[in-house]
Order: structure tokens, then sequence, then C-alpha cells
């Protein structure tokens, strides 16, 4: 058997999902004896049949690909709860294997698939849709590019009407139908109190609290998720501000995003000027401007919502 | 030859790996270490506090370079985005050699995350010291192939392991980071004599040393890096540098890690042996 032959049959035996009980499937979902694809591939030893020996790669891989997704979504786990969790996990790691060399981007078609299938959240799925949304643009911020920082000096003389920011690529702006910011916080600080409470507490503190916050009324809220100081945090903001700087990253100019944001703004018109200059200067504070023509990477940073 | 072309012509003594739950005592503690190793995948990112702690790191320590992923046995071509990262991160942390494994995990564009096994045949030679010619034309610095533990052997196999990795490393002109645990672990699940396997190892080509703890099952060794070194695999090593002499050698701690002192006081064992070694060179 050829190399590539032999890697892509191993490869579709190992990322077989396993069965209930974690064990290698004798039959895969496409009607293989999974027996037989060992057998024609892997030699038995005196200890371990070949099915046996395939099995301890196939174990290994859900294993580890299952652990580095709940690692990274503990949210949305709280959300759907554990058992729905670790099924819709297999679901999307069955239509998503990995393409990256790193974990890290293993969760990154998340939103887009959970958006197709709604049935894994049910009437949680604009709730697990934010927290899925969150928690991407955390791993996005944790470990994004962040170029030179625009300058209030690098701005002096220029005709707004032609100045075009950009935002930072770890930079990504959310809207969303709920207050998952603060439910995330909560999630992990059960996590971090794990070692001081018992499981069964912590769980049905985090059941609690996320059943509260499904009953709300949607309450839509507007967050930046950035980093600062190498550490990630999410910001309230305003809509106003969300929209501005919505509009800075769709490529508007200064003087249109600013128009657009505010035209139809309860902020009354004398107070407009103030607060865009609050709110620019703690933009700029945080260092979230960079300079719009001068790398191509932005093209390749994910539409933010 | 412990300092041959393979790692630089360099003499880098004991390491561990670094490990995030061991950060904040380096860099607050400053504690003598020979070098350390990266995971280079851990680091092929664009920013964020991972980067600004390594740069901390490189100030103060000696790294070398291990990757996970570059699966130079699979038998689609480089991943290009992995090539350009992998360069990017060469250049931050002035590694003086590169290693990754000897085995394959992706096909088709697919990652399993996992060092699979790779059938001992020439074609897979063949391929697999071709990927790695072209990784290391374009990183530009020597590579080192490690052997893997592995839980499984294929039909088509047409050779042991330790002349399949002579093959590759021959053919490609590479060098051999040889992992006396993983050995140690094949040995017990294939039933061979790992010291066959070590003494049958171009002693030449010998980069670096891994030394690592496993798990033991009923029936085969996992290879999980979660224990301290046992006698058999200490042994091997003492085998090891006998005949490759005073090599760079490095302990793999990647789960359940312990306190910083107990991961450098088990990798400090070493000593003993490189001890030995040079004392047999003076007389």
């Amino acid at each position: 058997m050829k190399l590539l032959n032999l890697q892509r049959h191993m490869a579709r035996a190992v990322m077989t999902p396993l069965t209930n009980s974690e064990r290698m499937r004798a039959v895969a979902p496409d009607g293989r004896s999974m027996r037989a694809v060992a057998s024609q591939i892997i030699k038995p030893n005196d200890r371990l049949t070949s099915f046996e020996r395939l099995e301890i790669y196939n174990r290994q891989y859900w294993f580890r690909v299952l652990s580095a997704f709940a690692e990274d979504f503990p949210g949305v786990r709280a959300v759907l709860g554990g058992r729905r969790f670790d099924a819709m996990a297999k679901a999307y790691l069955m239509d998503c294997p990995s393409r990256s060399f790193t974990l890290r981007n293993l969760g990154s078609r998340l939103v887009s698939w959970l958006q197709k299938h709604p049935a894994w959240a049910r009437e949680r799925q604009s709730l697990a849709l934010d927290m899925a949304r969150l928690e991407w643009a955390d791993i996005e911020a944790f470990d994004g590019l962040r170029e030179p920082s625009l300058k209030p000096e690098d701005l002096a003389g220029v005709n707004p009407a032609k100045l075009r920011l950009r935002l930072q690529p770890y930079v990504s702006l959310l809207a969303l139908r709920y207050p998952v910011d603060e439910l995330l916080l909560v999630v992990r600080k059960d996590s971090d109190d794990l070692d001081v409470a018992s499981n069964t507490f912590n769980e049905r503190h985090k059941r609690k609290r996320v059943s509260a916050v499904a009953k709300f009324a949607p309450s839509p809220i507007f967050l930046a998720v950035h980093r600062l100081d190498e550490d990630v945090y999410f910001r309230r903001l305003d809509r106003e501000e969300f929209a501005i700087l919505s509009a800075l990253h769709a490529g508007k100019s200064l003087n249109a995003a600013i128009e657009a944001a505010l035209r139809n703004s309860p902020i009354a018109l004398a107070d407009r000027a103030a607060h865009v200059e609050k709110w620019f200067h703690t933009w700029s504070a945080l260092g979230w401007f960079c300079r719009r023509e001068k790398s191509a990477k932005n093209e390749k940073v994910a539409p933010r919502r | 030859m412990p300092a041959n072309r393979f790692n630089g012509h360099t003499d880098y003594g004991i390491g561990i790996g670094l490990r995030s739950p061991h950060y904040h005592h380096i860099l607050t503690r400053k504690p003598v270490v020979d070098w350390f190793e990266i995971i280079s995948e851990n680091f092929m990112i664009d920013g964020g506090r991972p980067l600004r702690i390594l740069d901390q790191i490189l100030e103060q320590y000696k790294v070398v370079q291990h990757g996970v992923s570059m699966y130079f046995g699979s038998a689609e071509r480089p991943n290009r985005e992995h090539l350009r990262r992998l360069k990017t991160l060469v250049r931050r942390t002035k590694t003086p050699w590169l290693s990754d494994h000897l085995c394959w995990g992706s096909v088709d564009g697919r990652y399993t995350h996992d060092l699979l096994p790779m059938p001992y045949t020439f074609e897979a030679a063949r391929i697999t010291a071709q990927k790695i010619r072209e990784v290391r034309d374009f990183i530009e610095i020597p590579v080192a192939v490690e052997n893997v533990s592995s839980y499984a052997e294929f039909h088509v196999s047409a050779m042991t392991e330790w002349e399949f990795l002579n093959e590759v490393a021959e053919r490609a002109d590479c060098g051999i980071l040889l992992d006396v645990n993983n050995i140690y672990v094949s040995s017990q699940n294939h039933s061979f004599d790992p010291f066959t396997y070590v003494n049958s190892v171009p002693a030449e080509r010998v980069a670096q040393i891994h030394i690592a703890g496993h798990s033991k099952y009923r029936k085969y060794i996992l290879d999980t890096h979660d224990h301290p070194v046992i006698d058999p695999v200490w042994k091997l090593y003492a085998r090891a540098i006998e005949r490759v002499g005073h090599t760079a050698t490095l302990l793999e701690w990647d789960d359940s890690i312990p306190s910083f002192e107990e991961v450098h006081d088990e990798a400090l064992k070493a000593n003993r042996f490189l001890a030995s070694v040079s004392l047999a060179d003076a007389v």
C-alpha cells in the first residue's frame, strides 16, 4: 500500500467517533468494519489485536481534540450543559476537523457551524452563539498581532474627511443579545474555585447562573474584546461607540463614521462633540488604532461581528 | 562528537522543557539552567503574552525549538503558513538547530494532532527525507528528527524502526534527536531489544537526546511524559552517551507537571552519566 493511501485509511479510522463508552466502534458510520480496516494495515502482536492497537490512536485523537475544545469554550459548555456540550463537540469536530497545525484554531468555525445546527442549543441558540462569539474573540485577542499604535501626533493636520483608521488586529467588536461577558467571568471564576469547593456545588451554581441569564429577555450589549498589557479584557461600549468603531473598521473615513453613528443618536447635539472626544481619547489611550494602509494582514482577520 | 554540524556545533548541557506552570518561577527566581526547549507551535503566533514571556526568557537563557506538527512523514507537502511562521520564530529565538518528529499526523489538509507511526518502507523514507530537506532549506538551520513512541506496526513495513531512522537521516543528511524513553516504550510495545536500537544509530548524527517518563498499562506502555525517568531508560541513556559522547540532553515533563525544582533535579540526574563519559574521555 502506498504511503498516501495508508495514511488516508488510518486517519479516517483514527478520526472515527468513539462509542458512548469511549471505545473504538466495531462499525464505522459509513458501514466499514473497523476490524477489517485495522487488520488490513496493522499487525497484531502477542498482547493486542490489530483492532486494539488502532484503538489506542483512535482514543488518543478524540481525548486530545475534545479536551482542547472544551478548554477553549467553557462558557458554551456552561450554556449547553456538560452532556449536550460533549455531544455537540463530537458533532462539530466530525464536521470541522482541524485544518491547522495548531490546536489553537480548533474552534474557529464554531460560530458558523452552530448557526447551521441550531438543534444543539435549542431555545438557548442566541445565548450559545453569543457565548461562542465571545470565547472565539477572547482567543483572537490573547495572541493576535499588535501593530504600532497611532499617536496623537500621527493624526495632526490630517483631513478627517479623508482619514481612515484601522483597529488593531487583536480587537474584536461584538454586538450581542445577552450579557455573556458577565456570565463568562462567573464561569471562569467557578472553574478557578474548583480547588476550594466541590464539583457538585460548582456545577449547580453554574447551572443556576446560566438559567438566570437564559431567562432574561435579551438585553443587547456592545463589546470590544481587546488586550491591555497582555491581559484580555471585555469592554462594554455605548451603541454610538460601537457604530463608529465598526464603521472605521469597515473602511469609512473618520467623518463618515462619526456622522453615520450619530445620525439617529439620542445624545443631544450640544453634547456630541464632547462624547466623541472622550471616546477617541479612551480608544487612543488603549492603543486600538493603527494605520489603515500599512498591512495586508488586516484582510486575513476574521470579520468582526 | 557532541558539538556537531547537526546541532550548530554547540555544547548545550542539560535542559528542560519550558512549560507555563514554571514561567513565574523562572522569571522571578532566575534559576541556573543550561537551556530550555520550547514547543515551537506554542509560540508561532502573532503577539500576546506567550511571545512577551519568550522574549524575557531569551534575554537570559539559551532556547532550542522543538516542533510537534511538521509531520515530516505525511505524504502531503509542507504547510507554507506553518513554514513561514516557523521561520519567523527561528529568527526570534536564534535556535542553533530545530527538531521535530519522525512521524506523520496530517493527510489531505486534516490534522490529527498526534504523532502517528510511520510504515517503514523505502517510499516513506524517500518522501520523508525530501520533506526534511525542504524544511531545512527553507528554515536555513540544521534539522534533527526524533524517533517517536509507537503502539502499532504496519504490515507494509520492510525494515526495523532503527533501519528506517538511519535510512531517512542518511537520505536527508539530517541530525537525530534520540529519545531514549521513546525507544524503551516502543521496545516494550513491539518486543525488540532497545540496546540494539541505540547501538544501531549513527552516533555522528545525534544532535540531542530526550529523556522522559511514561505510563505502564496492562498490555502496553504509553508515552505520557508525566513521571520521573525510570532506571531502564537511564541505562539506555548511559549507553547512548557512551556511544555519542557528552550530548545536549533534555528532560520532557508535559503532564501532571511538578515544581520547577523537581523537574530540574530530575533532569540533572543525567549529570551522573555525563560525568562518567567525561571521565572516560579524560583517562
